[in-house]
């Protein structure tokens, strides 16, 4: 039930934010409109931890400002590569493990892998992920599990 | 201003249709084509800045969610051949 | 104060388009299609979030502040998705992520 209140609230905002008036008439279809999507998803099944995963929030707070600042990194790092005059590529991949426990987490590593300038999700199986990366050290970094350890953390967090 | 940033776009997305013109495999003309896509998002929403009209922001939120669904249903006609409406 | 907003801004939004170029110039640059993956989610990442953070500056608090955060949101969602979509297409399609360890000389004439 708190996920269907919580779908409605986000659903109300983006209606308000494309429609952008307080006219009461849009607003009241505004208001039917959001109604019927939730009926008609909650009927469908669809609102579960996987279809509406707000349970995740919490966490996803707490890890974004470290992902935006690996992304930082990582976009200079991309950058410095294509723009050298001479282009060094040690590309490659490899398996790195995935020890989150739900199909949600594993999305938001996988996810978090392809977001980041310089490494790529190609396939996701459920218990490893397999990476292309453009330099090594890329590599040896997801390898060493601090990205793993920190989307586990937003799972944990409930 | 917002006509320096309008051409470097416009520079961008020039430079990518190279590689929609070279492939040489279909995946890259797809890459291609979608990276184009991000760029025109953003060139939509920056041209309603340069003539001063907001409303283009709307045509740029939809522009990202069609350029989204396109080179999904690109990728998987390449793919199959179909949509997924044959047995 | 203004003034700094605006070449705050105005810097955010140059070095957008310039690493829009980049990626740009990555796409035509780099090896093959998995190199050129890395290309694309510089401007998905890097160049969306520099332009719009420029655009968010040099608008009044309000309802368009919230339209280019809505179309920040919907584009960070979307594509690693695609990314991830090209990349394991590409994998099925009998392409070798291993291979791309190319010298300059080539990369320079593909």
């Amino acid at each position: 039930m708190g996920r269907m209140i919580s779908l409605a609230v986000v659903l109300l905002g983006v209606w308000f934010i494309l429609s952008g008036s307080t006219d009461p008439f849009l607003l009241a279809s505004g208001v039917v409109s959001v109604l019927l999507v939730v009926i008609i998803a909650h009927r469908m099944g669809m609102i579960d931890e996987e279809g509406f995963p707000i349970q995740l929030l919490g966490g996803l707070i707490l890890y974004l400002p470290w992902l935006v600042c690996q992304i930082a990194l990582a976009n200079l790092a991309v950058a410095r590569t294509i723009l050298a005059p001479v282009m060094k590529i040690d590309a490659g991949s490899a398996w790195v493990p995935a020890s989150q426990k739900t199909p949600v987490g594993l999305v938001v590593f996988a996810n978090s892998i392809t977001l980041t300038p310089g490494t790529v999700s190609l396939s996701v199986l459920e218990d490893r992920i397999q990476v292309h990366a453009l330099s090594r050290k890329g590599l040896e970094d997801l390898q060493r599990g601090e990205m793993d350890r920190r989307v586990c953390a937003v799972e944990g967090r409930r | 201003m917002f006509m320096a940033v309008t051409a470097l776009l416009v520079l961008a997305m020039a430079t990518t249709l190279v590689r929609v013109v070279r492939g040489p495999t279909p995946y890259d003309r797809i890459l291609a084509v979608n990276v184009h896509g991000t760029m025109t998002v953003l060139l939509i929403a920056v041209t309603g800045y340069l003539t001063d009209r907001p409303d283009f922001l709307d045509l740029s939120i939809a522009y990202a969610l069609l350029n989204f669904v396109g080179t999904l249903a690109a990728l998987k006609y390449f793919r199959f051949g179909h949509l997924g409406d044959e047995p | 104060m203004s003034t700094l907003i605006d070449v705050v801004s105005w810097v955010a939004l140059v070095a957008g388009g310039l690493l829009m170029v980049t990626s740009a110039l990555g796409m035509v640059r780099l090896p093959d299609i998995f190199t050129r993956l890395h290309a694309g989610s510089l401007a998905d990442t890097g160049g969306v979030a520099l332009i719009l953070l420029g655009l968010v500056l040099q608008t009044e608090p309000g309802l368009n502040t919230l339209k280019l955060l809505l179309i920040g949101v919907v584009l960070f969602l979307t594509t690693p998705a695609v990314s991830h979509a090209v990349g394991h297409a590409a994998l099925l399609g009998g392409l070798s992520p291993d291979s791309s360890d190319i010298d300059d000389s080539q990369s320079a004439a593909s």
